[in-house]
């Protein structure tokens, strides 16, 4: 596998104009002569089918949902950060691409940050135009706000929705290319592979979850948008339908896997209240901003939370980081907590739950301040727990939320398999090893909108417009359809006495306990050893019921979680390998003596990236060197 | 943990006939959501070697407007907020152990499976207009125009739609007003849907009667069902923006 980022010559401001020059264009009248196949409709792949439809190419796009406006980026909170400097703090697209290296914990490319930085700020213009509201002030222009690990207010919102009003904005311009005829659309159709000839993408196979009918489709090009895959851990934030199937199947065709072991976890997540749990729900960070994280000083104190006098709480945040307090980064406050819940002063019926408390600030403010500031948030809290968080505190406990790993991409968005590309959380390619508040949304829209549309059209133009495209008669494509349909029926034929579902909580506890928030070298290979036991288990035992020809649940989830079952190997590989404490991803052994995580910049200053080399055989690591030519690798501090 | 009477739709596909089917689904704790309750009723049902019931769901935070059940009558059930947020506590403190769930039914809404419902209809609505017609490209600086607070709150306020069907759902004549009139109320309220105002709302309309949804009497139903509180005012807003296009198209 060979790995050449094909970073542009030039200083980092110059690099993305001098590459938009280099590149080769598509004339007008021949966008049309090429298809570009587009998986997923969130933020990155609704964006990017619009544009390419904008520009004229033929482009089909494809999710699983019911409708294009549904996919997870709808879900996100916060906002989107841009260097616009409109507050006048000192913000510049110089200081975004240093506080995203940075944050990243300097394991990201720096020419991919430096041009997300740029891009940044054509996004909020763009989305200004398409009519998406963000908040205003009274002047009536645009307001900011603040975001973790960024000294400047750089972050652009939409109330609590900022997601869902990028992402319905997104939807609209696609719906409007739909109409247009230049994009065709297939809801409710799921990736199951990606059909390579010659180290070459030649299109995909398909399944209509509705009628179960599998099919092909021939394209130019194949641009992966299809998310992360913190489902792994079965319990997440993610949406209960976010898979890796489309990526792992890409791995496995010869697409190189980058960093798999970073994997965000998010302090602030209702806790889990029991066996029946289906999923996470995150409560935004800003409520850390007047709430103090706490837990009883005893162990095993069982009084309740109002009984229990100042002196006889550990405030564990402000005590261990006097200068950031509870702002502290997510990846420390994540690992904080469990900390103090593996000691057993853990707090809520299953001891896995932090305090994070509004007393102090409601005597302070008056409980209407407090309301006005997070209200929204207040009720939801009540609405899942039954608890009324002005009286009582807040329980709180760390979830998954956000995978920084992905496909490996070069500079054009180029995974290693020829003509596929790899667009948002997807890639692995901005965040490094920690994502910054409020990036994840510039990244997909960054990507989707003002990249790729670009960087895809100096590969088309190398075909010229009289190629032809792979019939989807081909012998490659009949073999891709005959292992997809083989797949399919195995999974209803192995007839077992389990459901897919107990499978997929068992790995997710697997991952959770070996592969979370602290990672040892004895729990990783217990890990790789147990998940294939697990996976023989799974082909042994499982139970999918109903039909190949029809909408079948069991079985869309079943094919799921069985590529889970691989790639959950993966990541715990990865993580094994990597013998250092970066960002998201914390091995125990390698900490300061106050217990900090501690880089190894000698070794492993690099991105791992991973090769398929079959069914049950051990994959191969390969490494792309970071150089950091206008960052100076720093350690980080919060004390 | 309590137990439920749980009489649910089901129905093969698109072209068979559907039926209630009852099931009692026990050991449920009033901390699980209405669609965990589901999941474990969908856990017994797969033991058994029977196919689980197909409902739509995904985010299950609210937002995703994927969820579509109707609970005892209601759309989303008895709360304001979408099914699965809806928790089994609300049945527990009410006493109430019989629970009838069924899909969205309207002539706009065709049955796919079970409880899961074809509602493309509302993509082709706002595929018919409800959009700004920008490229990506050099749009002008984002703070170029200043948008009075109050327009953009009132544009906020109606972009809040999640486009479930919920509103359709709870309509006696399966109208998409409501749901229409949210975008239309959306762009109408800011100065860069302007342009296009007049052919977007004749546009949208057309296509919301083409697809089978019924008209709007003013019933109100929708407004209750809608687990955004989105406000019966944008239908005035349709209404205005409608009849101010028809006359435009005369002078």
């Amino acid at each position: 596998m060979k790995l050449d980022a094909k970073i542009p010559e030039g200083p980092i401001e110059e690099k993305w104009a001098n590459h938009k020059m280099a590149m080769k264009l598509v004339n007008p009248a021949n966008k049309r002569k090429y298809k570009v196949i587009i998986i997923g409709s969130g933020l990155a792949g609704a964006s990017a089918a619009a544009t390419m439809g904008e520009l004229g190419y033929n482009v089909e796009c494809f999710c699983f949902q019911d409708s294009p406006r549904r996919a997870h980026s709808i879900a996100a909170q916060g906002g989107i950060n841009a260097a616009k400097n409109y507050p006048g703090d000192g913000d510049s697209i110089y200081r975004l691409f240093y506080d995203t290296v940075k944050g990243g914990d300097f394991r990201s490319r720096e020419a991919n940050v430096y041009r997300l930085a740029y891009i940044s700020n054509q996004i909020i213009d763009h989305c200004v135009a398409q009519g998406v509201p963000f908040a205003r002030d009274y002047g009536g222009l645009l307001d900011n706000r603040s975001f973790g690990g960024a000294q400047v207010s750089r972050t652009f919102y939409a109330r609590g929705q900022t997601g869902q009003q990028l992402l319905i904005g997104a939807y609209q311009a696609l719906s409007r290319q739909i109409a247009a005829g230049t994009v065709k659309m297939h809801t409710r159709t799921e990736m199951l592979d990606v059909v390579v000839a010659d180290n070459v993408a030649k299109g995909v196979v398909v399944r209509n979850l509705v009628n179960g009918q599998v099919e092909s489709h021939s394209g130019d090009a194949v641009v992966l948008a299809t998310g992360g895959y913190g489902n792994v851990f079965y319990l997440s934030t993610n949406a209960m339908g976010c898979n890796v199937t489309a990526a792992y199947r890409a791995y496995k065709k010869g697409a190189g896997f980058a960093n798999p072991c970073y994997t965000q976890i998010h302090p602030t997540c209702i806790p889990v209240s029991g066996d029946h749990q289906s999923k996470l729900t995150l409560m935004s960070e800003s409520l850390r901003n007047d709430g103090r994280v706490w837990v009883p000083k005893e162990l095993g104190d069982k009084r309740r939370p109002e009984e229990i006098p100042d002196d006889e709480r550990d405030y564990y945040l402000e005590r261990k980081y006097p200068s950031f307090g509870n702002l502290a980064p997510r990846d420390i406050a994540s690992r904080s907590a469990k900390e103090v819940c593996d000691e057993g002063r853990g707090v809520g019926n299953t001891g896995l739950g932090v305090y994070l408390d509004f007393r102090d600030a409601i005597n302070r403010l008056g409980e209407e301040t407090i309301s006005a500031r997070y209200g929204n948030l207040f009720d939801m809290y009540e609405r899942i727990t039954a608890e009324n968080p002005y009286k009582n505190p807040m329980r709180i406990y760390p979830a998954v939320h956000y995978t920084m790993g992905g496909l490996w991409v070069d500079y054009n968005l180029m995974s290693t398999i020829q003509g596929l590309y790899v667009i948002g959380e997807a890639n692995f390619s901005d965040h490094g090893a920690n994502r910054l508040g409020a990036s994840a949304l510039m990244q997909g829209l960054a990507d989707g909108y003002f990249v790729l549309p670009q960087t895809i059209a100096d590969y088309l133009a190398t075909m010229g417009a009289s190629h032809e495209r792979l019939p989807i008669e081909d012998e490659v494509f009949v073999q891709a359809e005959e292992a997809v349909n083989n797949r399919i029926n195995r999974l209803l034929n192995v007839n077992g006495s389990r459901t897919v579902d107990s499978f997929h909580k068992e790995l997710g506890l697997i991952m959770w306990e070996n592969c979370g928030m602290s990672r040892l070298k004895k729990g990783l290979e217990t890990a790789i050893e147990e998940i294939p036991k697990l996976r023989k288990d799974f082909w042994a035992n499982v139970k999918v019921n109903g039909s190949a020809d029809n909408f079948n649940i069991s079985l869309e989830k079943a094919g799921r979680v069985a590529d889970f079952l691989e790639f959950g190997e993966l990541m715990c590989r990865d993580a094994l390998a990597r013998e250092e404490s970066a960002g998201g991803h914390f091995r125990a052994e390698h900490q300061t003596a106050e217990g900090e995580a501690l880089r190894n910049d000698d070794d492993f200053c690099h991105s791992a990236v991973w090769e398929y080399t079959g069914d049950d055989a051990v994959p191969i690591r390969h490494e792309e060197a970071l150089k950091f030519d206008n960052v100076k690798l720093a350690t980080r501090s919060y004390k | 943990m309590a137990a439920y009477n749980i009489k649910i739709w089901r129905q093969n596909g698109p072209d068979s006939n559907g039926s209630m089917e009852r099931h009692v689904v026990k050991g449920i704790d009033g901390d699980m959501s209405f669609l965990e309750m589901l999941d474990h009723l969908n856990e017994d049902l797969e033991e058994q070697g029977k196919e689980p019931v197909a409902f739509d769901h995904d985010c299950r935070e609210g937002i995703c407007g994927a969820c579509s059940l109707v609970i005892n009558g209601q759309s989303h059930g008895p709360e304001t907020t979408t099914t699965c947020q809806l928790h089994m506590r609300s049945f527990e403190q009410a006493n109430i152990t019989e629970i009838t769930v069924e899909p969205f039914r309207a002539n706009g809404f065709p049955i796919i499976r079970d409880c899961v419902v074809d509602r493309s209809g509302f993509d082709r609505i706002i595929q018919a207009g409800g959009y700004v017609s920008v490229n990506t490209g050099n749009a002008p600086d984002a703070n170029a125009n200043a948008i009075a607070k109050p327009d953009a709150d009132t544009a906020f306020d109606a972009a809040a739609c999640i486009g479930c069907g919920a509103c359709v759902a709870a309509c006696k004549n399966a109208s998409a007003m409501l749901f229409v009139s949210a975008k239309v109320s959306h762009l109408a309220h800011l100065p860069q849907g302007d342009a296009e105002r007049h052919e977007r709302v004749e546009s949208m309309v057309n296509t919301m009667d083409r697809e089978g949804f019924g008209s709007c009497t003013n019933y109100g139903e929708c407004e209750a069902a809608c687990p955004k509180s989105i406000s019966t005012d944008n239908i005035a807003t349709l209404n205005r923006e409608f009849i101010r296009a028809k006359i435009g198209r005369i002078t």
